[in-house]
């Protein structure tokens, strides 16, 4: 039988839910990420399959997990970052062949199912449960941390992997096309690429608070320092630049106010996580990272982009969710991991949480502040999407490094990181993790 | 060309184009829209534009419009109630973005141009995008009150679109 996506009912998306059940009883121990790569070179290795199977194996050597021994897998079937197998081109028989191939010839090239997963680790003899948390790692990783709170599986790895294609994405399809169908004309004959809407939010943004965007100048410039102390990420192994302020302002606009550095590359990368439970944590190689809460937002917005208002409503939400089901507040927090892929964003993510006393309408102002991994208030510590590719995972990565003390150059000395979240994607619409270095 | 006159043109264009007369693709010009092949869930809306209409997806039993049309209401979740309700096509720009970097090739020559979030005076929370013909890129006047137009696109079809009427309230 394949394997499906888990219910929605896994997911806690309401308020008033009281403390997680398994607060503190799941922990995060091992970590794998496969190299990046801007698009797909076409080697079987490099194939979206491929990578995933280098992510999977280094997740459980770096926990000291016997293969065996792990009787879950949960992951996100699909990878595409917007590029898609063309119509008409000739499959990739001989990256298809290089592998154990399910139905879909394009799984492992395109698209990635938990069956062509087990059919290519045959080292993974224990597996009893699998099951879909689609969207992103953010999604992923809350299935995974309820499955094993509720006994379903003992010690899980948590996969998400992308694919990138030769290509400029979005240009082909219906949008070179003379027509359109009815349905999507109503949101797509205006031609606003994916970050208009978030553009739209912080043009209000500006406007209400009297912001503008240049002030968003230190949130990039520490986001890309903090990605170049990332090795696992793109921009440290492929394109060690740094983004200086006039940089910043002379980037080309996409949607203006947003620019190119406020929108992140699109890139291949594989990461997997070895989840089990606190008990068994404490036998495997790395420090457990124990997991207070997870938490979701299912908004949605009323009509076709969500208003500055109803983001504010939904990312304050949210922070009541994610405090209370983890039993803490907003001054527990040792820092923040919240999404920025778009990076007009984040702010609103941080001031929902109150991090640092924030409130509506005064991040910018403390991006102007220390803001960096030596002082007392890191920010984006992982360097995120804009830091390190777009992956959406960096974040979650990074929180579990930290925690276990092995973030290396990128470690924050200015706090202590006992507990910290981390989640997205969007403001409106996301899922959250609370992570901590014990298990209360 | 700036963006902003050649909107003009197309806009002025619906004038004189009959309803129903037959429409030539090279009759287009730059800067069009793309065409709309209205679809089962959408053609109220597209055909009462075709007729200088605008119309919005409402469920009566919980008297409550939604944009985009969807095939139950949001609120309730039952579809039985759905109807189309004409509004008054007055709205208010809430704010907007400058598209540079277009995925639409049809609007591609025509950047950067400005896109509007048109709050609806019948119902705020209901929005519209425009492209807000004969405003200059980039000094869209945030709050200001607009009225609907209709607008040919590539095949004909036409779409609501918006102007302004009045600088801010
Ligand atoms: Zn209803």
């Amino acid at each position: 039988m394949s394997t499906l996506p888990a219910p929605a009912s896994v997911y806690r998306a309401k308020e008033g839910l009281g403390l997680w059940e398994h607060r503190g009883k799941v922990a995060a121990v091992g970590i794998g990420h496969s190299p990046t790569f801007r698009r797909w070179d076409g080697t079987p290795e490099n194939s979206v399959g491929g990578i995933s199977l280098e992510a999977l194996r280094r997740a459980m050597d770096d926990a000291g997990a016997n293969p065996a021994d792990i009787d879950g897998l949960v992951m996100d079937p699909s990878t595409t970052t917007g590029a898609f197998w063309p119509k008409g081109k000739p499959l990739p028989w001989e990256a298809i062949n290089a592998y154990r191939r399910t139905d879909d010839p394009l799984d492992g090239i395109t698209g990635l199912s938990a069956e062509w997963i087990l059919a290519n680790m045959p080292e993974l003899t224990g597996i009893g449960f699998t099951t879909y948390g689609v969207g992103c790692m953010s999604n992923a990783i809350c299935v995974a941390a309820q499955a094993i709170g509720d006994g379903r599986a003992h010690t899980c790895l948590v996969l998400k992997s992308w694919h990138n294609l030769e290509g400029r994405y979005y240009q082909g399809g219906a949008n070179a096309g003379e027509a359109i169908p009815g349905s999507s004309a109503i949101r797509s004959l205006w031609g606003t690429p994916a970050c208009f809407g978030t553009a739209v939010q912080f043009a209000e943004y500006c406007r209400k608070y009297g912001k503008s965007h240049d002030m968003m100048a230190p949130f990039i410039e520490n986001s890309r320092r903090n990605g170049l102390k990332f090795p696992e990420g793109y921009w440290a192994q492929h394109r060690p630049e740094e983004i200086t302020p006039e940089d910043y302002a002379a980037a080309r606009w996409i949607a203006k106010p947003a620019n190119l550095f406020d929108n992140d590359l699109p890139i291949m990368v594989s990461a997997a996580y070895l989840f089990t439970t606190a008990e068994r944590a404490r036998h495997l190689k790395q420090k457990p990272v124990y997991i207070l809460n997870h938490a979701t937002s299912r908004t949605r917005p009323r009509s076709l982009t969500p208003t500055l208002d109803e983001v504010e409503e939904d990312t304050a939400r949210t922070a009541r969710k994610i405090y209370e089901g983890a039993g803490i507040t907003a001054d527990d927090l040792s820092f923040e991991n919240m999404y920025d892929g778009f990076a007009l964003f984040h702010q609103f993510h941080i001031e929902g949480l109150g991090y640092r006393g924030l409130k509506f309408g005064e991040a910018l102002d403390f991006y102007q502040t220390d803001i960096g991994i030596s002082g007392p208030n890191p920010v984006s510590p992982s360097g995120g999407n804009i830091g390190c590719g777009r992956s959406r995972f960096w974040m979650h990565t990074d929180c579990i490094q930290q925690i276990q003390q092995r973030a290396g150059a990128r470690q924050v000395t200015g706090v202590k990181p006992e507990i910290a979240v981390s989640g997205g994607p969007m403001p409106v619409g996301g899922n959250y993790m609370v992570w901590s270095a014990t298990p209360d | 060309m700036p963006f902003a006159r050649k909107r003009a043109v197309a806009v002025d264009r619906i004038i004189v184009v009959a309803f129903n007369a037959p429409f030539r693709l090279e009759d287009s010009g730059e800067g069009m829209k793309q065409g709309v092949d209205p679809d089962d869930l959408t053609r109220p809306f597209w055909e009462a534009a075709n007729e200088h209409r605008l119309v919005i997806q409402n469920c009566a039993a919980c008297d409550r419009l939604q944009h985009p049309p969807a095939r139950s209401c949001h609120q309730c979740r039952f579809g039985d109630s759905l109807e189309w309700k004409e509004v008054s096509g007055r709205g208010r720009i809430y704010n907007y973005g400058v598209v540079h970097d277009c995925p639409i090739r049809l609007l591609q020559e025509d950047q950067p141009f400005n896109v509007a979030v048109i709050m609806l005076d019948d119902d705020p929370g209901i929005q519209m995008y425009s492209h807000l013909s004969g405003t200059p890129v980039d000094a869209v006047p945030v709050g200001a009150d607009v009225e609907v137009v209709f607008e040919a696109t590539a095949n004909g079809q036409k779409v609501p679109e918006w102007r302004v009427v009045a600088q801010e309230r």
